[in-house]
């Protein structure tokens, strides 16, 4: 096993683009690190970068001690899951797995033994003679990923391989990769775009935007405490409420007319001073009339244990999660958070305060 | 289909193709029947629509004596010649655009574009218009009467490289991607993955070009001055003899046969590589 | 169109293509040069030196009133084997789509001759056309026509046609059988319920979807007669009587060979690569066009 460390990696390509800008971070030995981001953000040519499938313009990438700019993928001693599984359609499933190993010299005995016990994990002992074409698609997704256990590599890249699935079999196949990883331990850089996988996965979060990382750190200190506008806005479903406001004193913020109170130890600006303030759907709760901010209803979706109730608060747009039947039946009402929830934006820099 | 249909408007496309595959097989059958009757028959204008008695004979002497008053080669050398340029020409030009077309699409390099421009403006050059300098490189390189020039001048085709290229382009990067991390390079991506999935192109690229070969006629009538080296569509040419009192009509018509199985069974039995292999050829 | 994941080495792309781009420069670009060269030049009448004439080839071609006449005869030739066998292709591929079940069955016994040599098919023609012992034309003679293609211009022209056209028109059929089961039935459907009858219906929706499938076989077939049919004339006619059936093509065969005439043999041959480019031009044109259409 080995960890793997990106210094001030870069990737501008032949049109100039710059799809990767200074990124630096290290994945520990034996951890499963999640790149997020939208689309276009850079995460999965890094990954490719971690491959050596793209070149890299700038920085160094280690795995391990070794740095590995200019060796050569199969060389890097690493495996991967592709989006579209990268079958080799003409091969059985068997051959798709044992391809790798023959092209190393592994011994026969050897492949049989590593294929049948892959096989085992993934339960897809029964298809080993098949083509792909004639597996389901979570059957080739199993297959996929034997492909990359057999070969026991130091690292596992993973490319949005769950991204084909239907939502059911996604939930699933999650659960079955991250146990997987857990159970052989082999360091792991997962890439998607898909935020509740990255929260359900990764030891290591890393959400990018533009090329850049926005933070990184456990995904439960992300989201608890979202280092800029970007990743509170991306993690969470619901997303978090933006609001304008304005900062009263050390302790408070007003909102459209009315106050909320800061926690303590909430960073804050000057008295005056415009900021965003961002409150998480699930973090607001109804309150008593004449103790909170006024909300006017628009509609209500019903999600079956909860309901979102969209409105707004002067002209910005709110969404509240409250647990069914607790939604109010006028058309206005008012709400109230406790001041732990309450994240204060730099509305210039969308940093922290 | 749409509307309700009377008796007549039910029969009436079965007749009509009917009638077109008769009028389309009448010549090949006049040819079936032609070969069966004596020459004496046939000179005089005088051949019944049914089969006469000497088909074994006029085969016989086709394929292993030939005609005797032409003096050429039995028809059983023009087959093996027709056979060994047909495939030489078809084998050759799958093998070679195969390779030019991995190599536009799968490396980058100085000069790839113009490489490929010249392979594409080779559409524009069939052999009939440049016949003669073509001849002349041929016979400076000596290459008259022997199967090299008859088939190298049409090996290099600019269709096969671009029908490979196109396909090339459809195969997933992910599976170079993927053979690059198992350890695999360039070659033996081209031979282990590459190679077995372009087959079904192959096959059909092959029933297109072996008909293709099989069918020349102005090249080899140019190249090929030695009656050993004739083949069946240029032999059977040299058959006729202008005052058809000497043409030994029933062996043409049994060459004729001859030379239209191989091509014919081909189309016949493998009609769905044809059918793909035109559709393909022609994009 | 590009694609993303490549090797890299530096000679083995350079191998990989030599086999093909060695046999293009010495059999095509090298050749096509000469004739380039060889089109400006004029040989005295020995061969045994040429001098540097500029057009003159040129000119004394288009000068030459046969030239003209072999340019109409091809004209005539390729509009009479694109029309004829286009028209007889569409009539069977229509009647072929009208009858699902069967065709399949008809494909099968229309698509052979596609497979039959062009100069194999002027034996099978001359075999049923020559005057004095074809089938048909001993009926030809029984209905009263004077049939001589020996010595008649026209009817020497025609069994070329004849002969040439029934080659192509599995080719086309093919085609058209294609492009007609790719029309939507919906489409077809929505015209019946517009109170398009059967026939109104081929005319103004069948048809004109079909027009790309259409304009593209009239090119290839046009191609075809042009360069394809040398060995069907040069098996039935020879080009005579009297050049009644020589084509471009045939014309630069007969003038470099039995003329000895290479400087205008090839200035014909640089004057086809031109049309030839026209024609490629106008496909890719089409090709393009089809994609979005």
């Amino acid at each position: 096993m080995a960890s793997v460390t990106l210094s001030a990696v870069s990737k501008i390509y032949h049109g100039g683009v710059e799809a990767v800008r200074g990124v630096s971070f290290e994945v520990p030995d034996g951890s499963f690190c999640v790149l997020v981001g939208p689309s276009g953000c850079g995460k999965s040519t890094l990954l490719r970068m971690i491959a050596g499938l793209e070149t890299i313009t700038g920085g160094t990438v280690r795995i391990g001690e070794r740095v590995v700019n200019d060796i050569e993928p199969a060389d890097r001693d690493i495996a991967m899951v592709f989006q579209n599984y990268a079958l080799y359609p003409h091969m059985s499933v068997y051959d798709n797995m044992a391809y790798g190993l023959r092209n190393r010299g592994t011994p026969k005995a050897e492949i049989e033994a590593r294929v049948a016990e892959a096989a085992r994990i993934l339960a897809i002992e029964p298809f080993l003679d098949r083509r792909p074409r004639q597996l389901s698609g979570g059957q080739r997704q199993r297959v996929a990923m034997g492909r990359a256990i057999v070969r026991k590599p130091q690292v596992f890249l993973f490319d949005e391989p769950l991204s084909n699935l239907d939502a059911k079999l996604r939930v699933q196949m999650r659960v079955e990769i991250k146990r997987l990883q857990r159970s052989l331990g082999v360091t792991s850089v997962y890439v998607t775009h898909d935020q509740v996988e990255a929260m359900t996965l990764s030891d290591v979060l890393v959400v990018m935007n533009a090329g850049q990382v926005e933070q990184i750190g456990r995904p439960i200190d992300l989201y608890r405490k979202p280092a800029t506008r970007f990743v509170a806005g991306f993690l969470g479903s619901p997303a978090m409420n933006f609001l304008p406001g304005t900062v009263v004193d050390a302790r408070t913020v007003s909102i459209g007319g009315g106050t909320l109170r800061v926690a303590p130890g909430t960073g804050t600006a000057g008295p005056g001073t415009t900021v965003e303030v961002g409150i998480r759907p699930e973090d607001l709760r109804i309150a008593a009339p004449g103790e909170g901010l006024r909300v006017a209803v628009e509609f209500i979706e019903e999600l079956g244990a909860t309901q979102l109730v969209h409105g707004r608060l002067g002209d910005a747009p709110l969404t509240i999660q409250v647990a069914t039947g607790e939604a109010p039946s006028g058309d206005a009402f008012e709400i109230a958070a406790s001041p732990e929830a309450l994240h204060l934006f730099d509305p210039a820099t969308t940093a922290r305060l | 289909m749409v509307e309700r249909k009377g008796a007549l408007a039910r029969i009436l496309p079965h007749l009509v193709l009917l009638t077109g595959v008769a009028i389309v097989a009448f010549p090949v059958y006049l040819a079936l029947i032609g070969a069966t009757h004596e020459s004496s028959v046939i000179a005089n204008g005088q051949m019944p629509l049914t089969p006469g008695g000497a088909a074994l004979d006029s085969y016989y002497r086709a394929i292993v004596i030939g005609p005797s008053r032409t003096t050429r080669e039995p028809v059983g050398t023009m087959l093996l010649n027709s056979f060994t340029m047909a495939m030489l020409i078809a084998v050759g030009k799958i093998a070679i655009s195969l390779l030019s077309a991995f190599a536009v699409v799968y490396f980058r390099f100085p000069f790839r574009k113009a490489a490929f421009w010249m392979i594409f403006i080779t559409l524009m050059l069939p052999v009939e218009v440049r016949i003669y300098p073509t001849y002349k490189v041929a016979a400076d390189l000596g290459l008259l009467d022997t199967m090299a020039g008859l088939t190298l001048p049409l090996i290099a085709s600019a269709t096969a490289t671009l029908l490979f290229r196109q396909f090339f382009m459809t195969v997933p990067d992910e599976l170079v991607e993927a053979s690059k991390i198992d350890g695999a390079g360039p070659m033996k991506f081209f031979f282990d993955t590459l190679l077995p999935l372009s087959r079904t192109n192959m096959a059909a690229l092959f029933v297109i070009l072996f008909i293709y070969g099989w069918n020349q006629y102005l090249w080899p009538l140019l190249i090929t001055t030695r009656d050993d080296m004739q083949t069946i569509v240029i032999g059977i040419k040299k058959m006729i003899v202008t005052s058809d009192a000497i043409t030994e009509w029933q062996i043409v018509m049994a060459t004729a046969v001859l030379a239209m199985l191989p091509p014919v069974l081909i189309v016949i039995v493998m009609q769905k590589l044809f059918v793909r292999g035109l559709v393909e050829t022609e994009k | 169109m590009e694609k993303r994941a490549t090797f890299s080495n530096r000679y083995l792309p350079y191998a990989l293509l030599a086999p093909q781009i060695l046999v293009t420069l010495i059999f095509f670009y090298w050749p096509a040069a000469q004739a380039i060269r060889q089109s400006f030049m004029l040989e005295d009448a020995f061969g045994l030196s040429s001098d540097f004439v500029w057009f003159e080839n040129y000119v004394a071609l288009f000068k030459d009133p046969s030239y003209y006449q072999t340019l109409w005869t091809t004209f005539v030739f390729s509009g009479s084997v694109a029309f004829l066998s286009l028209s007889v292709a569409l009539l069977l591929a229509v009647m072929a789509d009208a009858e699902i079940r069967g065709a399949t069955a008809y494909r099968t016994f229309l698509i052979w001759p596609y497979a039959v040599a062009p100069a194999v098919a002027g034996v099978l023609w001359i075999f049923m056309l020559d005057p004095s012992l074809g089938m048909v034309a001993r009926g030809l003679k029984s209905l009263g026509l004077d049939w001589n293609p020996r010595l008649n211009g026209t009817h020497a022209l025609t069994q070329v046609v004849l002969a040439s056209a029934w080659k192509q028109i599995s080719y086309n059929f093919l085609f058209f059988l294609a492009g007609l089961q790719a029309i939507p039935r919906s489409v077809i459907e929505a015209a019946a319920i517009d109170g398009a009858r059967a026939w109104r219906r081929f005319w103004t929706i069948t048809l004109p979807l079909l027009s790309p499938t259409t304009f593209f076989l009239l090119v290839v077939n046009i191609v075809y007669a042009f360069f394809d049919t040398f060995g069907t004339i040069d098996t039935m006619t020879q080009g005579g009587p009297a050049k009644a059936t020589e084509t471009l093509v045939y014309k630069v065969y007969s003038d470099g060979r039995l003329g000895g005439d290479l400087g205008g043999s090839a200035a014909q041959s640089v004057i086809l690569m031109i049309i030839v480019i026209g024609l490629t031009a106008v496909q890719f044109r089409f090709v393009e066009r089809r994609v979005t259409y």
